[in-house]
């Protein structure tokens, strides 16, 4: 592939990974056959800066020179390993509600009819998992998006570290990615244990530890034990975001629940833990204020929810407690498409929308940096987008259950506390 | 080595490439983590994370020192932007090896070394003159004049 016989963008894509698994210390790489990412996608910005700066700013030159860091333009040939699109910038259909022009929308529009041509699933999402795209453990992949990069791993078995748009568009074309970290038995293995001394049941609930985790062991490997029940999906997905958002976990072990942790042994293989660390109801109340630290102002004017994109039952929750009301300040709830096209044949998206909310695909405020214009402060049921929205828009935020935000979106007002 | 040396000797740190290539400039120094999307403006080099110890603070043109990278795997991404911003810094000095770091690195082409002997959060402080040459792995610092 190195010279050139493949393809000379399969060379300019692993010539990058050559750099990359370089600076890794890597000295060889694995085959994968499950690779999402981002490819060829680009803001107006990147575009516009190749116009400007090169001779050509299409797919495949923002593809060379941007996503493989080529020297030159080159041609970008179909995929050559199975590949997703994850998230994108804007909803197709409520891009106006978004604050986006029509420019930015032909110019995604665009972008996606040369990935479908290049066999890219374009699932836009976070969650491909909920999406149709579920590797077997063991897997080898090379995916980006923390939030799905902890579950592949933790939930699933699979193996793939945090990727970036740059070697997700290289394993596009080349099905190889750097032989290191989570790919190897020894890397994937505990190193603090995490007690849960305190009912861990809800979303909410799920949310908070794992952002309290996050923070205590940031990029390295909990292995939690104690009092965490009801698991499933929804629950990891949330779990998972958390952790990946205040640290960098990219994996987890849940002793009895995780397929990696049947026993506390099996989880830390031939380690043993850096340190043991209790989550009791002090460090549970602490975790609720650090989230609801950039709150003061009670006059809620957004509500935003599917942070990691919504599953159809929390879809389901939502319209349920939405039915038969009417909202006074924006309610906007992000999920796939997929799901979204479920929530469509089952009623919900109408239920949802005849409240005035509002059911978009494709992206999230974080993403997009799109909120309903004048929003000051924010009412959010997602630790992940906590951390990120404020910071990334300047407003104030609000953490609370699923209910609280929607009794926030019906009243204008603030009055989630924990429970 | 002291922590405590005299304004204006030079201790050189000895470690491994991660990106080639030689670039000097005035270090900036943090014991924190960063997060690259959501964590820094791409467009202008400011870290802009919460709860940050340098909110507000940019990087551009400076050297880089800090642990390592966190957050979002769109830390490439962001660093990559920063390179068409013309907001990277000069050069990059870590400790923890991560693929959101090596891949950010190699794609912001800023000279970066990792592995250090020394433990480059101690011995360089902000304002300090730092020579990084990535090929072979040296780091010159200058102590700030006192």
């Amino acid at each position: 592939m190195l010279d050139g016989a493949v393809g000379l963008a399969q060379q300019r894509a692993i010539e990058l990974l050559v750099r990359y698994a370089e600076a890794l210390g890597a000295d060889r790489f694995v085959d994968t056959n499950n690779v999402a990412g981002v490819p060829g996608s680009s803001s107006l910005y990147v575009q516009k800066y190749f116009e400007q700066h090169a001779s050509a700013s299409d797919y495949e030159a923002v593809f060379s020179l941007y996503d493989l860091d080529s020297p030159d333009v080159v041609s970008i040939p179909h995929a050559q390993a199975n590949c997703c699109h994850l998230q994108g910038g804007l909803d197709p259909n409520h891009w106006t509600e978004q604050g986006m022009t029509r420019e930015a929308l032909d110019h995604q529009l665009a972008d996606e009819a040369e990935l479908n041509r290049r066999g890219v699933r374009v699932l836009k999402t976070c969650t491909p998992y909920l999406a149709g795209n579920v590797p077997v453990k063991g897997e080898h992949c090379a995916w980006m998006e923390s939030s799905a990069v902890v579950y592949c791993n933790s939930v699933i078995g699979a193996r793939t570290n945090t990727e970036g748009r740059e070697s997700t568009s290289a394993a596009m074309l080349t099905g190889k990615i750097p032989d290191w970290g989570f790919h190897r038995d020894d890397y994937r293995y505990g190193t603090h244990h995490i007690q849960v001394e305190t009912p861990v049941e809800s979303v909410m609930d799920w949310g908070m530890l794992g952002y309290f985790i996050g923070d205590v062991v940031q990029e390295n490997i909990p292995v939690v034990t104690g009092r965490i029940a009801q698991a499933d999906p929804l629950r990891h997905k949330h779990f998972g975001a958390a952790a990946a958002s205040s640290g960098g976990v990219e994996m987890y072990h849940m002793v009895g629940v995780t397929p990696e942790a049947g026993t506390l042994e099996m989880a830390f293989g031939p380690r043993r833990p850096v340190a043991t660390i209790k989550y009791g109801p002090v460090e549970r109340r602490k975790v609720y204020e650090t989230l609801n630290s950039n709150g003061t102002n009670p006059n809620v004017d957004y509500v935003m929810l599917g942070c990691p994109h919504a599953s159809i039952e929390q879809i389901a929750a939502i319209a349920r407690l939405l039915e038969g009301h009417g909202i006074q300040v924006p309610l906007w709830l992000f999920t796939s498409r997929s799901v979204k096209s479920i929530a469509d044949l089952q009623g919900l998206t109408k239920t949802i929308e005849a409240s005035g909310a509002l059911v978009m695909t494709d992206t999230c405020s974080a993403i997009a940096r799109a909120v309903p214009k004048g929003t000051r402060v924010v009412a959010l049921d997602s630790a992940k987008q906590v951390h990120y929205l404020p910071a990334i828009v300047g407003i104030e935020a609000w953490f609370g259950t699923t209910e609280d935000c929607v009794n926030a979106a019906l009243s204008g007002r603030w009055t989630g506390e924990l429970r | 080595m002291s922590a405590t040396t005299i304004a204006g000797k030079k201790i050189v740190l000895r470690g491994r490439k991660v990106v080639g290539g030689c670039a000097e400039g005035e270090a900036l120094v943090t014991r924190e983590h960063i997060s690259g999307w959501g964590g820094i403006d791409p467009m202008t080099g400011t870290i802009i994370e919460t709860r940050h110890e340098l909110r507000g603070t940019s990087f551009k043109d400076k050297v880089l020192v800090f642990p390592g990278a966190k957050g979002s795997s769109g830390w490439s991404n962001a660093f990559h932007m920063t390179r068409l911003s013309n907001s990277a810094p000069r050069a990059m000095i870590f400790n923890q090896m991560t693929t959101k770091i090596a891949l950010g690195a190699v794609v912001t082409h800023a000279p970066a070394v990792t592995d250090l002997d020394q433990d480059p959060l101690t011995i360089i402080a902000t304002g300090d003159w730092v020579k990084v040459d990535g090929d072979r792995g040296v780091v010159e610092v200058t102590k700030k004049g006192l």
